[in-house]
């Protein structure tokens, strides 16, 4: 049980429970349901893409497209919903809606994936041209609004409370937990996390590299698919270019969740947490009268504090890491 | 010939699809090839050149920088301050302020990534964080428009009358030419160039070898964070007001721009003729699209495959397929 719980996750909690002391006794109404329901709503978008985020920089990498690949997802389920009657559209249209839309996010994640694999460009270079063409895509496709009027059904998969948990609550604890199958009990995980170490190494060890990348991107696509589905379900409504602001976010979670920017190292659990205490942060500065812009920074700042404590506690065990 | 394929592999590429992308748009469209369109192709690009210069020395130094742009914000909004507080200001003032502020900006970076060992990356995407926050709690996401009248005014310094209208070069482009020359003269030129080439190549081994590597990171961030200044000084002065998240994004447009003109991520590599290429060729494509009648929409799309073919293309090697057949081996 011990390896589940690293320096990072009681660094982390650590953090969690400071923040939780420090708004519970200055911000009012901090220590409610509601506002703590109000942060199980608002967590699972960022988590979804993080976790989208989150295996290919494992392997290495960066996924700059997830934004416009959810986008595009929701765009091709809302394209099926109102081809099927808008308001009026069926549980069949939605199913089929959804696969599509899953099929669309993996179609373009595995086409980023074949482009890194196959022909050795940058990940980040090939998924920010991918970012690019998805965003133009997307804008040609819809002119630049937004496409609404869904079934009704569908309010709670953004809304909804299974036994008081919140229905995005649930998606997002099954995505982290199958992202932490696949990465820590499969093989795929265990060769994505060795391509992120030493590609060529691993390659020579009989691992076929280009496959697992290729995967590895097309799962990414996928998962941003889910989250363009919820998305959609919470706004009710697609439009290209929404949850842009979160792209950064989503890599600032990544690393403030002691994932290594060079690949190999990372792990769900962590993340996860680094996820709350981020969304906490927010949620108590917006109590205290902040806006969110103000959160922003003080992410940044707090990835920064965190890093420069983890410098202190890397000289401290006099352990020795390159530096790029 | 052969020696500039092998030196410049990438911008021999870039430079050979530009005359290709160029002479498909001057025989297809009979408004590309005019001094009025190539004169403006140049004026609305000298901003994105200038910030693609600073981002390259970063980039040859193996770092990356995602703040800069948000940093020409910042540095556009405490100029407008500042020259309010000095009574007005002028060119003289105005680049040496928004030059000092940027590099200010870049040297927090650099002083975060060598004080306490820290990926640039990360260091970089915090500090975009703080800037962007920071700036959108102060500003409440105001416009501004009361610029001191030399910053909104727009200077001419060479224009031409055609039968199509005005053709014009305006100060950007200037600027643009004084920075691509400063930035060529830094890293070609001096010793202090040839050691960021180094250590972005091998840090480890440019230490070993005495580089003083707290000095190489704080002449790239720097430098990066000047040129940020310099542009943002300037894209004021283009687009006459102040918006805080006007330049947002711009980070990964230029980004790209850099890369597909030659510079290598993880550094040791780029020039600053590449990037010039790579503006261009982003540029021109768009511009050519356009002028072809092609929807605003579509266009980023079509700029989107073009960047990967592009990279995909560049990781073909052309010197090898120009250079005479050897006995196969």
């Amino acid at each position: 049980m011990g390896k589940y719980i690293g320096a990072e996750v009681l660094g982390l909690a650590g953090f969690l429970a400071l923040v939780l002391v420090v708004f519970g006794l200055t911000a009012p109404n901090f220590l409610t349901a509601a506002n703590f329901g109000s942060v199980a709503f608002q967590l699972p978008e960022l988590g979804l893409l993080t976790l989208a985020m989150l295996m290919p920089i494992i392997s290495g990498g960066f996924n700059l497209a997830i934004i416009y690949t959810a986008n595009m997802a929701g765009l091709t389920l809302a394209w099926v919903l109102n081809t099927h009657g808008g308001v009026d559209a069926g549980v069949g249209a939605f199913l089929i809606g959804t696969v599509l839309a899953v099929g669309v996010g993996a179609l373009a994640g595995c086409i980023m994936g074949l482009v890194i694999a196959y022909v050795g460009a940058h990940p980040i270079l090939v998924s920010l041209a991918m970012m690019i063409f998805l965003r133009g895509l997307g804008e040609f496709l819809t002119k630049g609004g937004d496409i609404s009027g869904f079934p009704g059904f569908m309010h709670p998969i953004g809304h909804g409370l299974v036994f008081g948990i919140p229905v995005p609550l649930l998606i997002f604890g099954a995505a982290a937990v199958v992202w932490h199958v696949l990465l820590n009990r499969t093989r795929h995980g265990f060769a994505a996390r060795m391509i992120g170490s030493n590609i060529r190494a691993t390659a020579y060890s009989g691992v076929h590299t280009k496959r697992t990348l290729t995967l590895i991107y097309t799962l990414s696509g996928a998962m941003c698919a889910v989250a363009g589905i919820l998305m959609l379900s919470r706004f009710n409504s697609v439009r290209v270019g929404h949850g842009e602001a979160l792209l950064l976010v989503t890599v600032l979670a990544c690393f403030l969740g002691g994932v290594d920017p060079f690949g190999g190292f990372g792990r769900v659990l962590p993340v996860v947490l680094a996820l709350v205490v981020l969304q906490v942060l927010s949620s108590g500065l917006n109590l205290l009268g902040a806006n969110q812009h103000l959160s922003t920074a003080v992410w940044g700042l707090f990835l920064i504090g965190v890093m420069i404590l983890r410098y202190g506690a890397g000289r401290w065990k006099n352990r020795k890491r390159g530096s790029m | 010939m052969r020696s500039f394929l092998r030196a410049y592999p990438a911008e021999a590429k870039l430079l050979a699809v530009l005359i290709l992308l160029f002479t498909v748009l001057s025989v297809a469209s009979d408004s590309f090839l005019t001094l009025v369109n190539l004169s403006s192709l140049l004026n609305n690009n000298a901003v994105n050149v200038i910030w693609a210069v600073g981002l390259l020395v970063v980039l040859i130094a193996g770092g990356i920088d995602i703040s800069f742009a948000v940093a020409a914000s910042v540095v556009q909004y405490v100029c407008v301050y500042a020259f309010a507080a000095m009574g007005g200001g002028g060119w003289m003032s105005g680049f040496i302020i928004a030059g000092a502020i940027g590099a200010g900006l870049g040297l927090i970076n650099a002083f975060l990534i060598q004080r306490f060992r820290i990926v640039s990356i990360v260091v970089t995407i915090s500090t975009f964080n703080v800037f962007f926050g920071l700036l959108m709690f102060f500003s409440s996401g105001r416009f501004l428009y009361n610029l001191p009248g030399w910053w909104s005014k727009r200077v001419i310094l060479w224009e031409y009358k055609t039968a199509t209208g005005w053709a014009e070069i305006i100060l950007p482009v200037a600027v643009m030419a004084v920075a691509m020359l400063a930035t060529w003269a830094l890293i070609q030129r001096t010793s202090t160039g040839r050691q960021l080439y180094a250590f972005g190549d091998n840090p480890e081994g440019a230490r070993r070898a005495g580089i003083n590597i707290g000095l190489m990171q704080a002449i790239a961030f720097g430098w990066c964070g000047m040129m940020a200044g310099i542009g943002g000084l300037m894209q004021a002065n283009i687009v006459k007001e102040v918006v805080p998240n006007a330049l947002i994004g711009r980070e990964l447009d230029v980004l790209a721009a850099v890369v597909l003109g030659g510079a290598r991520l993880g550094g040791g590599r780029g020039s600053v003729l590449g990037c010039f290429l790579g503006v261009l060729l982003v540029a021109m494509t768009q511009n050519g699209l356009n002028l072809l009648g092609v929807s605003p929409y579509a266009f980023k799309m079509v700029v989107g495959v073009i960047i990967l073919i592009a990279i995909s293309l560049s990781n073909v090697d052309l010197a090898a397929m120009l250079a005479p057949k050897r006995a196969e081996r």
